[in-house]
């Protein structure tokens, strides 16, 4: 038995992390305190939060496996009870329950591929671990368990199911950190596993990354624009990120295995870049979200509209926040999938086998198609919620949220626009913390290889702000006129918030469209008065069936269920047949330590 | 780029040609597909007077508006300026190429399009609401093969940057005739005819709410606010054709300056011509078709980047 005394370790990544941690916290803490004025439920998991925080630190700076073991644990528990907050509702109850089955499943996965990983040199401490001391199929095997066990945590499709029940019936301020960080230290892992733990391995892992990250990138982003909830579709983009982060780390392991150091870096700061951004967009989201489910006491879209007018700052905000998100310039997001695309570009361009170099490439394409339809969506989400004429009482009613969650959705936004303009600096620094290099910090952030492109954000936002100008400049002088309101043209009756586009109507081309991926049902049901064909009522009701949980998860659990069916008949409740087993067990225990 | 007050200079001439040209070029369409039609048609330079005309009038804002409709054209109009100062036109590079590639250009018309549908449902019509929403769902089947075409160009020439392509090209004008280019060149065509809202995508020419796009999604801007929104996409039309001269036949860019004006006359004359016959000799499609079409373009851009990759 190794020695299992607690020990910590920070190097330059658990830095970062940990910094990230604490930066996302207080104004998301400042957030919460504000929040927990209206109610009991903030001060009643007060503790739990603070273990939360303090579990994922404990995850960073851990320095052996049966520490981080330990804090991953103590994180997912405490993050269990913490989606338990409201556990009088059934689908809470549902929702936390699926969280622990699915985390403590991957759990074990880590605790299998930690036991490999640790077996050579017989010592749990990572700083023992030396990158080449597994290989062949037995680093596959470790791969693919610490890709299943990070990877669940950190809500790659397949295995994110958990996260789009969880995230959105936690208290917002519970969200804003287990979407924002807590899915983030998945990535962390697999940037230790696969940089730190393991050694170059076949190109097959980078690939399959790559091919995991488009794919959850794509799925996570459609599924997002088919919710109506406005933080289960933000749980939803979680999944779209997490997917983006997967490309450039997919590159850089690509890139490791063909030895090119300059695409390694260029991987790593897109995948890095783009942890830290999503971390303060999708944590500013995620408060806006929950500023609106208190103020209009519903987070249904369907009943939300004009909430801008009422609570400006919240809107001007989540604004910021959505831009950022759908890659829209010169804000940070933008900055970081600029960088992904470059970097499999670079990896596309690269001298690695043409099949190698065709999967970047058309993951590209894949996310180009999920930027395209994360404007959609945020258009959608911020336009039917903050827009036009409230839907609903509640929404007619909305006031601004407090100081306290003001200053933390002001403090996050403006995180969102100085990581945009400083992207050079700090991307230039990120790269160099997994495989150190010496790239100069300069204001303009570029491409690697044999093929380049560049990008200087402070110039462009420059660019864009005189643009602005100009355009109100060159109006003025044309034409010195005013503007009047009126009524909008609704063929000649005042205007009804019924007669606005829904958010279902808003999704409806797309959901046409990719008909063939998120499969909408549609069920009319005609109710005839009573001994007559006349109507008296039409009920519409249209859902979308998830392939995933049809054909994987549907299938799983049949065959689980089946399986226990078998293994109760051994579960008879009889004193004695159990006694029977005791020295069964024990008998065969004898005989095999013999 | 040593000296910003000379490239400030450059930038103001460079967009004031392009946005200068822009009505011209609508207007020189319009006209040629109305010959074409055995009509008559309005002047080429109707646009001018339309513009004019517009940019003089009061605007008026639909009462539930909020701040967002009225700043949108403003963005719309920046980014479509923006979008315009990174194509190369008559020299290389263009003003604002040192920071910005052809995947900036992406993401600026993302942003336009952005606060113009949000402006769209900010007015709470739903006519303005439907355009919006096929407005980003049709653009949802553009950027998947834009992208492709511009990694397909990327890898051969080596890199995003539009100007460095255009040079490589120049360099030896036998490239452009490569397997790789010509299918970009294909996929590339086919996204700025949706991207710029005409046939068979949309049509810039109809009153008929329900079948109108981005018209649709603009349906309630009236006075200047419209006239900002008409001379954005006529600026943006024009950026999108001068961005494929520049990544295809750029032959003329950086030439001595009568030679390379009347390189790039040519080529937006051919460019009319071709977008006229095309919304001359074909049907609007229904938007539900129209995953086959611009799925075709993307299949043809993927096709451009294997035959960049396998070439290479």
């Amino acid at each position: 038995m190794p020695d299992v005394a607690l020990s910590g370790r920070v190097d330059a990544l658990a830095a970062l992390f940990a910094i990230l941690i604490v930066a996302v916290s207080i104004p998301v803490t400042l957030y919460a305190l504000g929040h927990g004025r209206h109610g009991p439920t903030f001060r009643g998991s007060a503790v739990l939060y603070g273990l939360f925080v303090l579990s994922m630190l404990g995850v960073v700076v851990a320095g052996d496996a049966f520490t981080f073991l330990l804090a991953w644990e103590t994180m997912t528990l405490a993050s269990f009870g913490l989606v338990l907050s409201d556990h009088r509702r059934d689908e809470v109850r549902e929702a936390a329950w699926a969280y622990l089955v699915m985390t403590h499943t991957a759990t074990a996965a880590l605790i299998v591929a930690f036991i490999f990983l640790a077996a050579p040199s017989g010592s749990l401490a990572f700083a023992d671990w030396r990158p080449g001391d597994l290989t062949g199929g037995l680093a596959d095997l470790v791969f693919v368990l610490g890709l299943v066990g990070f990877g669940t945590k950190a809500g790659i499709v397949p295995l994110h199911v958990w996260l789009p029940r969880a995230h959105p019936l936690a208290p917002s301020h519970v969200s804003a950190l287990m979407s924002g960080l807590m899915i983030k230290l998945g990535i962390y892992g697999l940037l230790r596993l696969g940089f730190e733990w393991l050694g170059p391995g076949p190109a097959w892992w980078g690939s399959l990354v790559i091919a995991l990250g488009a794919a959850s990138a794509v799925l996570g982003v459609l599924y997002a624009l088919m919710q109506h909830d406005l933080k289960r579709l933000l749980a939803f983009h979680s999944v779209e990120n997490i997917g983006i982060i997967l490309l450039g780390l997919g590159v850089a392991l690509v890139a490791r295995t063909l030895d090119a150091a300059a695409v390694v870096t260029l991987g790593l700061s897109a995948a890095l870049f783009h942890t830290v951004n999503h971390a303060t967009f999708k944590a500013l989201l995620f408060l806006g979200a929950g500023a609106v489910d208190s103020a209009a006491g519903t987070r249904d879209l369907e009943h939300l509209g004009g909430l801008a007018r009422r609570m400006p700052v919240t809107a001007a905000t989540f604004l910021v926040g959505s831009a950022a998100i759908s890659a829209l310039p010169p804000l940070n997001g933008f900055a970081s999938e600029w960088l992904t695309f470059q970097s499999l570009l670079a990896l596309g361009a690269s001298a690695a086998p043409a099949a190698l170099s065709l999967v970047p490439l058309l993951a590209g394409g894949a996310l180009a198609l999920t930027g395209a339809l994360a404007v959609a969506c945020f258009v959608k989400a911020f336009g039917v919620t903050f827009l036009a004429l409230p839907r609903g009482r509640g929404a007619a009613l909305a006031v601004e949220a407090g100081w306290p969650e003001r200053a933390a959705m002001i403090t996050l936004a403006l995180a969102c626009v100085v990581l945009g303009l400083a992207a050079g600096p700090v991307s230039a620094a990120l790269g160099t913390l997994v495989s150190p290099s010496t790239v100069a910090p300069r204001w303009e952030i570029a491409g690697a290889g044999a093929v380049a492109g560049h990008l200087g954000v402070p110039v462009l936002a420059a660019a864009i702000v005189v643009l602005l100008f100009v355009v109100v400049g060159v109006a003025r002088i044309v034409g010195p006129v005013r503007a009047r309101l009126s009524e909008t043209w609704v063929c000649g009756v005042a205007l009804q918030p019924v007669h606005q586009y829904t958010s279902t109507a808003f999704a409806k081309p797309i959901r046409l469209m990719f008909g063939g991926i998120v499969r909408p049902v549609r069920e009319i049901e005609l109710v005839h008065r009573a001994g007559t064909r006349s109507v008296e009522v039409v009920r519409y009701r249209a859902h979308i069936a998830p392939i995933y949980e049809r054909y994987i998860y549907r299938a799983v659990t049949e065959r689980l269920v089946a399986v226990s069916h078998v293994v109760r008949r051994a579960q008879n409740g009889s004193l004695q047949l159990y006694l029977a087993y005791l020295i069964g067990a024990l008998l065969l225990g004898v005989v095999v330590a013999r | 780029m040593s000296d910003p007050l000379a490239t400030t200079a450059l930038a103001v001439v460079h967009l004031a040609m392009l946005a200068g040209l822009a009505p011209a070029f609508s207007g020189v369409i319009r006209t040629a597909k109305a010959r074409l039609q055995g009509r008559g048609g309005p002047p080429p330079l109707q646009p001018y007077f339309d513009l004019w005309k517009l940019l003089r009038k009061d605007t008026i804002v639909p009462a539930p508006a909020s701040a967002i409709f009225r700043a949108a054209p403003g963005v719309y109009a920046a980014t479509a300026a923006a979008a315009a100062l990174i194509v190369p036109f008559l020299w290389l590079p263009a003003p604002l190429a040192p920071w910005a590639d052809a995947l900036v250009l992406v993401a600026l018309l993302a942003l336009g399009r952005f606060a113009l549908a949000l402006a769209g449902l900010d007015t709470g019509s739903s006519f303005a609401g439907m355009g919006a929403s096929r407005e980003v769902a049709v653009a949802s089947l553009i950027e998947p093969a834009l992208l492709l075409a511009i990694f397909a160009v990327g890898i051969a020439s080596g890199g995003t940057d539009i100007g460095a392509t255009s040079a490589w090209l120049l360099e030896e004008p036998a490239r452009s005739i490569s397997i790789g280019q010509l299918l970009a060149f294909a996929a590339l065509a086919v996204v700025v005819v949706a991207e710029t809202g005409r046939v068979p995508v949309d049509n810039p020419d109809t009153h008929l709410e329900l079948t109108m796009i981005h018209e649709g999604m603009v349906l309630e801007y009236a006075g200047r606010d419209l006239g900002i929104v008409q001379w954005a996409t006529q600026l943006k039309q024009v950026t999108l054709i001068a961005l494929l001269i520049a990544l295809f036949v750029p032959a003329g860019i950086g030439s001595v300056l009568p030679i390379a004006v009347l390189a790039v006359v040519a080529k937006l004359a051919v460019a009319a011509g071709a977008l006229a016959l095309i919304e001359s000799t074909n049907a609007k499609l229904r938007i539900l078709r129209l995953p086959e079409l611009l799925g075709a373009a993307g299949a043809l851009a993927a096709l451009a980047v294997a035959a960049a990759v396998v070439i290479r």
